[in-house]
């Protein structure tokens, strides 16, 4: 304990200067440019609120709120519930389940850039045969962006439950099925709330990945067509690029984006967190 | 107890310093371009240094060359880093904030200006300014020169002869767009027989797209400012808007490939197919010509891009988006350097030859020093004797627009509907002054 209070400094600092130097730093700094007419950060002119309203009057942020919403509502479902499964089946014990784990917990190694010029390969290839491609249909955009983050994420999230399931209490189990539970009911009865902190875990990441996407849905479709297929994070990007003297308004976006995925992600962490239990 | 102590302390020290140096890490380019700015300035302590941010990534190999030929020959520092394609814009911003900021950089036209005009050291009566053939090739923000213009390039129909022949036909029997038309027409229709197509693939992908989106665009904007006798405007009419649909129809419908596979098309895939005989017209400039002088100097023919409206006194489009602008925020001895690099590029023998020479950048130069161009495209383009097309696409209002312009030729190019036809129209006229409008409430 007297070495902790004498050297604690030792410990602490380089952590907290890095963290300083890389986050907080970073970001008060894009928070005070959010209020400001810049274009190198050096030179920064205060504006007070203009930039936001700009950037709540532009149609294509709000479309992309809504797009990007859509996108995460179906993400989280679909990786969540298919991760859950194939982590239920490689926990049985049969033969080769290591071999499908690390199969399956491949495609997270891979960038998103990567993937997402792969995958684009890959739609092109199918979709010429019907006369028609990624970028023209924001439809198939929406799908493509959904099958390529599913292949991508479901794979990690499936590690995660698998190692919930390993920490769930065999005696637990046993006692249902003396006490006649079937296999619905244990489920449902005892194993989900046995794995809600992992739910919580999983539900979290995703939720905010799907928020966050921004290398996939460039490499992908970039926007196309028409911006129909412009998540958040590209459009803030585009706003920042994309005309003269909008930095500012694209660093607003940024800050309102901040605050979205916060209160999302907080929500969620409610919604999940209470549902858990005491093993 | 004492040497576990020890040990620990020596070890979290050790952690802080990786940690320390992984921090440094980050600014490690820069402080190896000050540690060789350091060592340059043993040899001469005032002569300040010059940092070049180059935009022509098929030019860097060369800049770099120059850079250390000038650093032998006067023992000042010159670092060139070139911006890689389409991202000049986003790494200027993000150097522009560092301790050691581009001494020299540059802006495509009036619109780049705007941004920038803040930073643009006035050249007026400089040693560089000097040496222009012509004033027109000044950048003026006001009174101030904030930019000079260090190559000037011309683009049209690059064409292959000797294919066009085998089809039956010669450059000369194409005098207008309907010509064009005739004979892209009839390529298509005996397309087996032949065994190439009449262009090569109008792709969109963000590598080629810009041919289409900005360099064709500025033909309808070109007509429309000459017959208002203007050179902005903050509102457009599009009254040239149905010849730009024609050639485009022409591009597409007349390609390499089906017009729904352009999106994911790279403007690579165009020039290999120009390359190796797969197609007779590439839509292109004078840039182009260290690819396509594969398919030999006398194969080629540079055709302007006819329009239908004026076709007879048609020429090339000739113009220039690249004008070097000085760092006013750098140091006092920083900008003389910097004035000084210039001055020597476009007067050296050195210098005008690595900008000049085929085998180097292969630029023309409205300087002075020019010599008679090796670039058989503009010899070529020089040779036309109507008049040049100006290069308006500097007064595009934004990325934004030439970008919401290119999405919708896409979607047009795979399902050809007037209905999507209507929402080029709309890219182009109603989102011209929404993105004005927008552009001046920024400034």
């Amino acid at each position: 304990m007297r070495a902790i209070k004498k050297y604690w400094p030792i410990f602490l600092i380089p952590t907290m200067a890095a963290f300083a130097i890389g986050f907080v730093i970073p970001f008060i700094l894009g928070i005070y440019l959010s209020f400001t007419k810049f274009t190198a950060v050096t030179d920064a002119k205060w504006v007070g609120l203009k930039n936001y309203a700009t950037a709540l009057k532009d149609p294509t942020f709000v479309h992309s709120f809504l797009f990007t919403a859509a996108f995460a509502a179906v993400t989280l479902i679909l990786i969540n519930v298919i991760a859950f499964a194939l982590a239920m089946a490689l926990t049985k014990k049969r033969r080769g389940t290591n071999v499908f784990r690390t199969i399956f917990f491949m495609p997270n190694l891979i960038g998103g850039i990567v993937l997402g010029y792969i995958w684009q390969l890959i739609f092109s290839g199918i979709l010429s045969r019907f006369h028609t491609a990624l970028n023209l249909n924001s439809r198939l955009g929406f799908w493509g962006l959904v099958i390529l983050v599913c292949w991508q994420q479901i794979g990690y999230m499936m590690i995660i439950y698998i190692a919930g399931f390993q920490s769930i209490p065999t005696d637990v189990l046993e006692a249902a099925e003396i006490d006649g539970a079937n296999a619905r009911q244990t489920l449902f009865k005892v194993t989900i709330p046995m794995m809600m902190p992992s739910i919580t875990i999983c539900t979290f990441l995703t939720i905010t990945n799907g928020f966050k996407l921004f290398d996939q849905n460039l490499a992908l479709t970039a926007g196309a067509p028409m911006k129909k297929t412009e998540m958040l994070a590209l459009n803030i990007y585009n706003t920042f690029y994309g005309r003269s003297g909008f930095e500012g308004v694209g660093q607003a976006k940024a800050v309102i984006f901040f605050v979205l995925v916060v209160a999302i992600a907080a929500l969620q962490q409610k919604l999940t967190r209470t549902k858990e239990v005491q093993q | 107890m004492k040497l576990r102590k020890a040990t620990v302390l020596a070890l979290t020290a050790s952690m802080a310093a990786a940690l320390a140096a992984g921090c440094g890490s980050s600014g490690s380019s820069e402080s190896a371009a000050s540690g060789s700015s350091a060592s340059g300035s043993k040899t001469d302590s005032s002569s300040g240094k010059v940092y070049y941010l180059n935009f022509k990534p098929e030019a860097d190999e060369y800049w770099q060359e120059l850079a250390k030929e000038y650093e032998s020959e006067t023992g000042v520092k010159v670092t060139v880093l070139t911006a890689a394609s389409g991202e000049y814009e986003s790494t200027l911003k993000s150097e522009m904030t560092k301790d050691e900021a581009p001494t020299l950089f540059q802006v495509n036209g009036p619109v780049g200006l705007a941004s920038w005009k803040d930073y643009c050291y006035d050249l007026s009566g400089s040693d560089i300014e000097g040496q222009l053939t012509d004033d027109s090739y000044e950048l003026k923000d006001g009174d101030k020169v904030a930019g000079i213009a260090y190559v000037t390039e011309a683009y049209g129909l690059i064409t292959n002869k000797a294919l066009l022949e085998k089809a039956g036909y010669s450059a000369d029997d194409i005098k207008s767009f309907d010509d064009l038309k005739k004979v892209a027409e009839d390529i298509t229709a005996r397309k087996d027989e032949l065994g190439f197509s009449a262009f090569t693939s109008a792709g969109m992908d963000s590598s080629s797209d810009w041919r289409f989106k900005t360099h064709l665009a500025n033909l309808p904007i070109y007509y429309e400012y000459k017959a208002d006798g203007v050179d902005d405007k903050d509102e457009l009419k599009g009254t040239y808007l149905q010849n730009y649909r024609d050639i485009w129809d022409l591009y597409i419908n007349n390609s390499t490939i089906d017009p729904t596979q352009l999106s994911t098309a790279t403007g690579n895939q165009a020039e290999s197919e120009f390359v190796n005989q797969e197609a007779v017209f590439f839509q292109n400039g004078t840039w182009e010509y260290d690819k396509v002088k594969a398919i030999g100097d006398d194969n080629l023919a540079f055709l302007p891009i006819y329009f239908g409206v004026d076709d007879a006194n048609e020429g090339l489009c000739m113009g220039t988006e690249n004008y070097w602008c000085v760092n006013s925020k750098a140091s006092e001895a920083d900008i003389k350097a910097t004035l000084d690099f210039m001055n020597w590029c476009v007067t050296s023998d050195k210098g005008v030859e690595a900008m000049t020479s085929s085998d180097k950048m292969g630029f023309n130069i409205p300087f002075k020093s020019n010599p008679e161009s090796q670039n058989t495209l503009f010899k070529l383009a020089n040779a036309n004797k109507n008049t040049p097309v100006s290069w308006n696409f500097s007064t595009m209002p934004s990325e934004e627009w030439k970008n919401t312009l290119g999405q919708a030729l896409t979607v047009y190019a795979a399902d050809q509907t007037d209905a999507n036809w209507d929402q080029v129209k709309q890219a182009f006229v109603d989102n011209w002054k929404t993105e004005k409008e927008l552009a001046a409430s920024a400034s």
